[in-house]
């Protein structure tokens, strides 16, 4: 396989395709108990997340709005893994996630319920798109700490 | 000398990188262009052997110096056909061009209830240094509206600019989506009330002959990265009667006359604008760039791009399921296609493109307005310039392929 096309593989990997294709948590929900909206000046992306809470825990998780594949994917992946959990594990989930993407942390101690954001791996090697992927989960964060809130990635780098 | 893109590429060595295992086909020529051995030698040997600072100095490597960057900047103003090098005012870029003279003009001329006039297609650069100076001196915007095919509407235009007008300000060529704009007649409108009048043409003089005389306008502003010259350089024109009468930009060296505790009086023209040692290597390479251009012709230029942009929108065209946006005349449109494939983002067909070592760009290129304004999140966008083929153009067509066939593009699929 040519250079090119490896690496394509690589960031491109069928389970993401497969995520970002998939509606099951695309929408929003009204009434919701959690709302986080963000945009990327990146690619000005917009995206908007909703959830319900049952007393501590996140019940459903909705996101919203158009995106990348990678944006897109990381959200579905990111909905998976947070429905059923407490507030205070969704925010450790949020920085493990991080550790992973950002800080390019080894994969071998990641939580199980971020198994599937493996797939994400190919990500880290294109900075530009490693925003993209933690889009989402730095929009839910703030949503969670702050009930509603929004997010706004810093620094315009597109450019001309 | 006939236009040969083949001999032409010889002079530019980035052109000998290959990405990811390929021959680099770059095509983001709106965002910045690639510089030939020209630029590139004379930058250098400039370091090697004539650097020392300008005006200041009695010594040899002083004046030679300072020659140098007094020859670029008339090879600058002959380039668009001002009346002498005095109005030939170096900045870092055209942005900081539009600050200067959003600060130094705006603050002086703008009163309350001034209206600025500029249109829904501008870049960032010539719309935020005017909302600063809005707020400042309660001064209003108004935006000449874009059509959906991406054109502005003159009839409009003739509304919006009236007695209130102070400053008509629009970008002579579109760098989102390679819009060329009826320049004479917004500067008609502009002039028959009054009104001052600033053309952004970052994206027109690098690629179509510029003579600022003819269109008898009040600014003009440029950078060099877009026309083959080094980045940090940028250029501000002015009539030099308007640039006199401004008020300094930044404080500093070079940019006096006489100073005292308590006050100073300011250098003449250009120097006034000039605080500070200027970016001397690289307005001395600009003028190379501007030498390379001349050598081949500003027509043969615009002639190529042509060629090749008519060949890029048959390819579009034949492609199908691609939303082209601009106009579809090619008369009217710069080297640039700006597009979206199917439901595909931006960025996912950048990367796609990306792998096949062509260089695009994506997202929504510093025209968030216009963006919104056109209902889209964003655009890919191949842009043209002297060295790019009639090859290049069916790598884009390639690339277009590789993004249908790698994301499964349905065949029967809507664009959006
Ligand atoms: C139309 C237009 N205006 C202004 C600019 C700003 O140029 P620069 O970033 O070199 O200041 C650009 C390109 O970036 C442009 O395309």
């Amino acid at each position: 396989m040519a250079e090119g096309d490896a690496e394509l593989a690589d960031l491109y990997r069928d389970v993401l395709l497969d995520y970002y294709r998939s509606r099951a948590h695309k929408g929003k929900l009204e009434p919701h108990d959690v709302r986080g909206h963000g945009v990327s000046p990146i690619c000005g992306d917009e995206i908007e997340i909703t959830a319900t809470r049952q007393g501590d825990r996140l019940d459903k998780l909705r996101f919203d709005g158009h995106g990348c594949v990678i944006s897109q994917a990381s959200s579905a992946m990111m909905a998976e893994a947070v429905e059923g959990k407490s507030v205070p594990e969704v925010l450790k989930l949020v920085e493990a996630f991080g550790d992973f993407m950002v800080r390019r942390g080894p994969m071998d101690q990641m939580p199980a319920e971020l198994e599937e954001t493996k797939a994400l791996e190919g990500v880290r090697k294109f900075p530009a798109r490693v925003k993209c992927a933690m889009l989402s989960w730095n929009v839910l964060r703030l949503g969670l700490q702050q009930g509603a809130a929004e997010y706004q990635e810093l620094g315009d780098r597109e450019g001309t | 000398m006939g236009f040969d893109p083949k001999a032409i590429r010889k002079d530019f060595p980035i052109l000998n990188r290959k990405i990811r295992g390929k021959a680099l086909v770059y095509l983001d020529n709106a965002a910045t262009s690639q510089k030939p051995s020209s630029v590139i030698d004379l930058e250098k040997s400039f370091y090697e052997t004539n650097n020392a600072n300008i005006h200041r100095g009695v010594h040899l490597l002083s004046q030679e110096s300072t020659e140098m960057m007094d020859l670029s900047r008339e090879k600058v103003a002959k380039f668009i056909g001002a009346a002498s090098a005095h109005e030939i005012v170096f900045t870092r870029n055209a942005t900081e061009a539009l600050n200067l003279v959003a600060h130094s003009w705006g603050r002086k001329f703008l009163k309350e209830g001034d209206e600025i006039v500029l249109t829904e297609m501008e870049h960032h650069s010539n719309l935020v240094p005017w909302q600063l100076a809005a707020k400042a001196k309660g001064a209003t915007l108004k935006f000449i509206p874009v059509t959906p095919e991406g054109t502005i509407e003159l009839e409009a235009a003739r509304g919006l600019i009236g007695p209130k007008t102070k400053l008509v300000a629009f970008t002579a060529m579109s760098n989102a989506l390679g819009t060329i704009n009826p320049v004479p007649e917004l500067l008609a409108m502009a002039k028959k009330h009054g009104a001052t009048t600033l053309v952004d043409a970052s994206q027109w003089t690098p690629h179509l002959k510029t003579d600022v005389a003819a269109w008898d306008c009040d600014f003009l502003v440029f950078s060099s990265h877009k026309m083959l010259g080094p980045t940090g350089i940028g250029v501000l024109w002015g009539k030099r009667k308007l640039l006199e009468s401004m008020d300094p930009f930044m404080g500093g060296g070079d940019m006096i006359q006489e100073v005292w505790l308590d006050r100073s009086t300011w250098n003449e023209v250009p120097y006034k604008f000039e605080a500070g040692t200027p970016n001397i290597a690289g307005a001395i390479a600009f003028g190379a760039a501007v030498d390379y251009l001349n050598k081949l012709g500003m027509e043969a230029v615009r002639r190529h791009e042509l060629e090749l942009t008519e060949a890029a929108l048959r390819v579009v065209e034949a492609e199908g399921q691609i939303a082209l946006y601009g106009p579809r005349d090619p008369q009217h449109r710069g080297g640039v296609i700006s597009f979206n494939v199917a439901d595909i983002h931006p960025h996912d067909v950048g990367q796609v493109f990306d792998s096949e070592g062509i260089a695009i760009r994506a997202g929504h290129h510093c025209c968030q307005p216009l963006m919104r304004k056109l209902k889209i999140g964003g655009t890919a966008r191949a842009s043209f310039y002297v060295y790019n083929t009639l090859e290049d153009v069916s790598a884009f067509g390639r690339g277009l392929r590789k993004v249908k066939d790698f994301f499964k593009v349905p065949a029967e699929a809507k664009h959006g």
